[in-house]
């Protein structure tokens, strides 16, 4: 038995909160970026900010023992862009957010690479942080990204790990810490 | 007509990123849409049965195989995503 008034019901992914106003930027370019920038440009014309929280993935040259000379990046164009607002748009719902941004490449890359970067800003860490490590796990299940290794023999189609999977397990409702 | 596009491992494995089906006359399950495209071509349906982990979107979304797909729907079938 549930009470109302007791035991209010709040699932935070599908309960959006007051509009929080996320400023949202999704990016997905062939071109390199340059994360350092990236991190500067994100709190410009702004002092209201209190917490910047940023995770940039990059190509490495060694994965499961072999060697990665290149990776190739396949995605679905259109679908990609969607998804990835589709994520931000939940984080938004979820945190208190100032500004989120999500930039993905796509095509040919090198070891040291950056891959990703998600930048999530708030007035206080709690938010940012979290909300940051909410969209990689997002991304990671759902935006539609197929890596391809040129290895020494020959390509490889990267698989998706298990783990990726259970991440997600632990954003869902009533998990997680609640900075409401 | 339906729009099918194949991605990654399971595109490479086909031969083909896209082919276009006739429209059902009715909206019908994509599992249905995925047997038709067995059906269609033995090198796809060899490409499919080779992917344990079938994942597909209709119109950019991301569905299971019971969804419904009408008439001029863009259809897409790929392996689970890897990319982040």
């Amino acid at each position: 038995m549930t009470d109302p008034m007791t035991d209010p019901v709040t699932d935070p992914v599908t309960d959006p909160r007051p509009d929080p106003v996320t400023d949202i930027s999704v990016q997905v370019q062939a071109g390199r970026f340059d994360p350092g920038a990236e991190l500067n440009a994100f709190t410009a014309n702004t002092t209201a900010i209190g917490a910047v929280a940023s995770f940039v993935g990059l190509v490495r040259d060694l994965n499961l023992d072999h060697a990665v000379a290149a990776l190739h990046l396949e995605h679905y164009p259109g679908m990609t862009e969607q998804v990835l607002l589709e994520i931000a748009g939940q984080a938004s719902q979820r945190w208190a957010l100032q500004r989120l941004r999500v930039i993905h490449r796509f095509g040919d890359l090198l070891p040291g690479d950056p891959i990703v970067m998600v930048l999530t800003a708030s007035p206080h860490r709690g938010e940012a942080l979290e909300a940051c490590a909410f969209v990689m796990d997002f991304l990671k299940t759902q935006a539609p990204f197929w890596k391809r290794e040129s290895t020494p023999a020959g390509p490889r189609w990267v698989d998706a790990r298990a783990s990726d999977d259970h991440a997600l397990g632990r954003w869902q409702a009533g998990k997680g810490v609640d900075h409401g | 007509m339906l729009t099918i596009l194949l991605f990654a491992r399971l595109r490479e494995a086909a031969g083909i990123d896209r082919l276009q089906l006739p429209d059902p006359a009715a909206p019908v399950a994509l599992r249905a849409i995925c047997q038709q495209l067995q059906a269609h071509d033995g090198r796809i349906a060899e490409a499919l049965a080779a992917t344990p982990q079938l994942r597909a979107a209709i119109n950019q979304r991301m569905v299971g195989m019971e969804a419904l797909v009408q008439a001029g729907d863009e259809i897409a079938f790929f392996p689970p995503v890897t990319g982040g």
